[in-house]
């Protein structure tokens, strides 16, 4: 702790003066690693479930990388750029260890930050630059918020969201700098010469003190996440060490998980409860959870775990032979079996 | 547990030990250190110290206070209106110095949330220059001083420092907080007790006044987004809230929205409204307002936001590609008795809306009403501090300075070189169109002759009668109204307040207000006109009304005469925007000549 106080004193000292002479002015700087950051809107728009983040051009022909969230999780993903200009994103795909997402729109020579060259991890007391759309203050062409920082400490990640334990746990760049607020996620860090050095993580808490993480992924491993995602190459999330979710908390009561692989059939429903509601019926066949396809009792469990307290719980379901889709409304807090 | 203790300890020791470094003298602490980083160093402790003695820590009783700032030596200093809400006309404030002023309210702008205060009992007060936050840069360093937490109880502030974090910010208007227009956002802290005090720039110019902050999940203290009124808004809006009234924003009479190509349209308009009148309807695309380009609903909101009611400024609008420049007067947001209202802090219950246009077209959304805190009901009894300097009326936040700010006025009228004759006034000249004319103005008519004829007003009766000469709207009432407010001084002419400052040429709005001039107005003999006058006493202008929501009788005044400073060179006459001639004076003549 001495360590990190220390050396936020000591990074402190140059802020107190003017810029360091070898250090380019911060405005330009500024402007132009902003017209590389994103505003992005989809599914949300309940409290402390903002239906925006943000996101970071990762090539010039329009491959965002953001963090995996629930914002994704709408069939209308608009993506903004610095100059106002309007798209549509598509999902790429998902790194559900690091929570990081590639989208694509279709544009072109696009301001990007080039992964390939990323700079090895920086010390604490590095000089920093947040660049977000937090609070979705700035709309259209309007710039995104810059917040000036210090890299406090490198250290692995322990938190949670929700029930879940963060599924990430390699070290991140934890900032003296407000950054975890809505729409921040998926926001870009950047040195004092506008260089990506990583990017905001989702709203979460610390597992030991329960204080919320201003954090950022370090750039490392959105190089490696991208890269994953792109190849196809994801770690499951079973390897990710999410916390398994039992469906009976909304309601739903699966046939007993007495195989290897017990496929996923309705036993009952619970009268009243979540399920009900949303129709699920006996006999029904749970083949999809948030879009994701399951094929086992596990996998629902693995994929309810993967979702967030609060996240809206959506089933695909054959009856009869059709399919039904089934929204069970928002993932009740997880009781721990 | 004591290892934490212990480790805590240790980092204040080792804190100690660099404060008392840097106390003993810089030179422990400099060996070492870049020599260019000290004397940064020193210039930042000086700057700070300078805007420190500028700052207010303001007392509202038992409801808390805030801060506010200095903006004159003669103790104006601007904070926020929800600052002195709950205070009422006098409060307490307290400076870096350590001792304690007397105050009183004296503007309120309750839709921007500032309000100007008077320090009483000197006329050497420090105070801070407004800078053109136009100028501003995300990036640009800036602190701010205030008294967040109350905790200033030396009543010295306490200072946060961060960098800009956006420029031209709109803020909806959440709860019970007012909209914030054309904002500055900083990452410096902006906690409860900051509002009101000043955000500076690197060099100490003040750039803003803090008022709100993006409050989420942590509960009401900084996460890092604070927002600054900037200071160009409050330059605006300055000189009404000198004149001590109960300042309204600006409305259009019109409504944007984004078209889906991007382009911002009109989609909505008022037909009563001046913006109707000058052409503009549905689906034009509003290509600039006051000079600067509107590209998106929330630049157009910031921009009137900056306006105070009443301004003349350019629309740039187009039309099947055509492209239109216009001059457009602003209305008022609220009608007068809502201000109050919303002042009085008697806004429970539905707001009245505004009333719906005659066609069942809803009304363009001006601001939502606000819903500030209520405050005590009685008005306690003034303290002696402020007794002679308080007077209560419908529309001001205290007319006892609107008193004063229209004395001075009309005095630079009335004192001005050659002013304060009582003879006749005689204008000969050119008109650019060809031909000749004559103006002659005297206590009891006016008289016009131009090429196409002669026109009489009978200056003793009502002056709207009949709006001579023809076509111009009243030009002649317009020039016998300045003569007698010129020679006999505002109880001369009715009902005379002083309206604040305009742009002294609405086509040319200066965004740092270096153009700015008084204006008086006066309700008189059946007409209402206002009189633009600059600081030495030169009429810039008069617009003259012989019924409301009539084009007025535009009066544009330029030049001087060397003979006769206060007296143009030029008068061009305007109808809303129809020109009715151009008057090139050669001549003017003041007969009697008794003061």
């Amino acid at each position: 702790m001495i360590k990190v106080v220390a050396a936020c004193i000591v990074a402190l000292l140059p802020w107190l003066a003017a810029a360091r002479a070898d250090e380019p002015a911060p405005q330009p700087v500024i402007a132009g690693a902003a017209r590389k950051v994103v505003k992005l809107y989809g599914a949300g728009g309940l409290r402390g479930l903002e239906a925006y983040q943000s996101g970071i051009i990762v090539s010039a022909t329009g491959q965002i990388l953001t963090v995996a969230s629930t914002v994704l999780d709408s069939d209308q993903l608009d993506c903004v750029l610095d100059d106002g200009r309007r798209y549509e994103a598509r999902l790429v795909g998902i790194d559900p260890r690091r929570e990081l997402a590639v989208l694509q729109i279709e544009a072109e020579d696009l301001p990007w930050f080039a992964l390939q060259e990323v700079p090895a991890a920086v010390p604490p007391g590095t000089r920093v630059v947040a660049l977000s759309n937090m609070f979705g203050v700035a709309a259209g062409n309007e710039r995104v918020t810059a917040q000036r920082g210090v890299v406090a400490a490198v250290v692995p990640l322990e938190a949670r969201r929700g029930a879940a334990e963060a599924p990430f746990r390699g070290a991140v760049y934890v900032l003296d700098c407000t950054t975890n607020n809505p729409g921040s996620p998926g926001g870009a860090l950047v040195d004092a010469r506008g260089r990506l050095l990583g990017m905001l993580g989702k709203e979460l808490r610390s597992t030991a003190a329960g204080i919320w993480l201003n954090y950022a992924l370090p750039a490392a491993e959105l190089s490696a996440g991208s890269q994953a995602i792109l190849t196809g190459d994801v770690a499951t999330a079973a390897a990710a060490g999410i916390t398994p979710f039992d469906p009976r908390f909304l309601g739903a009561i699966l046939v007993p998980d007495l195989l290897d692989r017990t496929p996923p059939f309705v036993e009952s429903v619970d009268p009243g409860s979540a399920a009900a509601r949303a129709e699920l019926a006996a006999d029904d066949l749970v083949i999809a959870v948030g879009g994701r396809s399951v094929t086992t009792r596990a996998g629902v469990e693995q994929a309810l775990g993967g979702l967030a307290e609060g996240d809206p719980v959506k089933l695909t379901v054959i009856r009869r032979g059709m399919l039904v889709e089934l929204d069970l409304g928002p993932r009740p807090r997880g009781l721990r079996p | 547990m004591n290892a934490a203790v212990c480790q805590v300890a240790s980092v204040l020791a080792a804190t100690a030990v660099m404060l008392g470094a840097a106390s003993r003298g810089r030179s422990a602490v400099a060996a070492g250190v870049d020599p260019t980083v000290l004397a940064a160093e020193a210039r930042r402790v000086e700057t700070i110290r300078q805007a420190s003695a500028t700052a207010v820590a303001i007392f509202a009783g038992a409801e808390g206070g805030g801060a506010g700032v200095l903006v004159s030596p003669d103790g104006y200093a601007l904070t926020n209106f929800h600052v002195v809400q709950p205070a009422g006309v006098a409060m307490t404030c307290g400076l870096a110095d350590g001792r304690l002023y007397d105050a009183v309210l004296v503007g309120l702008d309750p839709t921007g949330d500032v309000a100007l205060v008077k320090l009483l009992g000197r006329d050497d007060f420090p105070f801070a220059t407004l800078a053109d936050s136009d100028a501003v840069e995300v990036g640009d360093w800036c602190f701010a001083a205030g008294n967040p937490f109350l905790l200033a109880t030396d009543l010295v502030p306490s200072i946060s420092a961060g960098i800009v974090s956006g420029t031209h910010r709109y803020q909806f208007p959440a709860g019970t907080i007012l909209e914030y227009t054309d904002c500055i956002q900083t990452d410096a802290a902006i906690n409860p007790g900051n509002s009101g005090g000043g955000l500076f720039d690197a060099a100490g110019r003040l750039i803003g006044v803090n008022g709100r902050a993006s409050f989420e999940k942590r509960g009401r203290v900084n996460v890092g987004a604070g927002y600054a009124i900037s200071a160009n808004q409050l330059r605006n809006f300055l000189g009404c809230l000198r004149a001590g009234l109960l300042v309204d924003h600006a409305t259009l009479g019109a409504t944007v929205t984004s078209a889906v190509d991007g382009r911002v349209v009109v989609s909505d308009i008022l037909d009563t409204s001046d913006a109707w009148r000058r052409g503009l309807r549905y689906d034009d695309e509003i290509v600039s307002l006051a000079g600067r380009p509107v590209r998106t609903v929330n630049a157009f909101k910031n921009i009137l936001g900056t306006l105070p009611a009443g301004w003349q400024v350019p629309l740039v609008y187009r039309r099947d590609g055509r492209r239109e420049e216009v001059l457009v007067r602003l209305a008022g947001v609220h009608a007068p008795a809502e201000l109050a209202r919303i002042v009085a802090g008697g806004s429970d219950g539905p707001q009245a809306e505004p009333a719906p246009p005659p066609d069942g077209r809803p009304p363009p959304a001006g601001r939502p009403p606000q819903k500030p805190p209520s405050r005590p009901e009685p008005e306690p009894a003034l303290p002696d501090a402020v007794r002679g300097l308080y007077e209560a009326r419908p529309g001001f936040a205290n007319y006892h300075f609107n008193v004063i700010e229209r004395d001075r006025v009309a005095k630079t009228l009335v004192t001005a070189p050659g002013a304060g004759q009582r003879g006749a006034w005689v204008f000969t000249g050119t008109l650019a169109a060809g031909g000749e004319f004559r103006i002659e103005l005297s206590d009891t008519s006016a008289t016009i002759d131009l090429p196409t004829g002669t026109s009489t007003l009978d200056a003793t009766g009502e002056l709207d009668a009949s709006p001579e000469p023809p076509g111009s709207g009243g030009m002649l009432a317009a020039l016998v109204l300045w003569r007698r407010l010129a020679t006999e001084g505002p109880a001369a002419v009715g009902r005379t307040i002083y309206r604040g400052t305009a742009p002294r040429d609405p086509r040319t709005i200066d965004p740092t207000g270096g153009d700015l001039v008084d204006v008086l107005e006066t309700a008189a003999a059946g007409v209402e006109a206002r009189f633009a006058v600059d600081a030495q006493g030169g009429i810039v202008g008069i617009d003259l009304w012989t019924a409301a929501d009539e084009d007025p009788c535009e009066i544009r005044f330029t030049g001087r005469r060397d003979d006769d400073p206060t007296m143009p060179l030029r008068m061009d006459v305007h109808r809303g925007p129809e020109p009715f001639g151009t008057f090139v004076v050669e001549r003017v003549e003041r007969t009697g000549g008794d003061r």
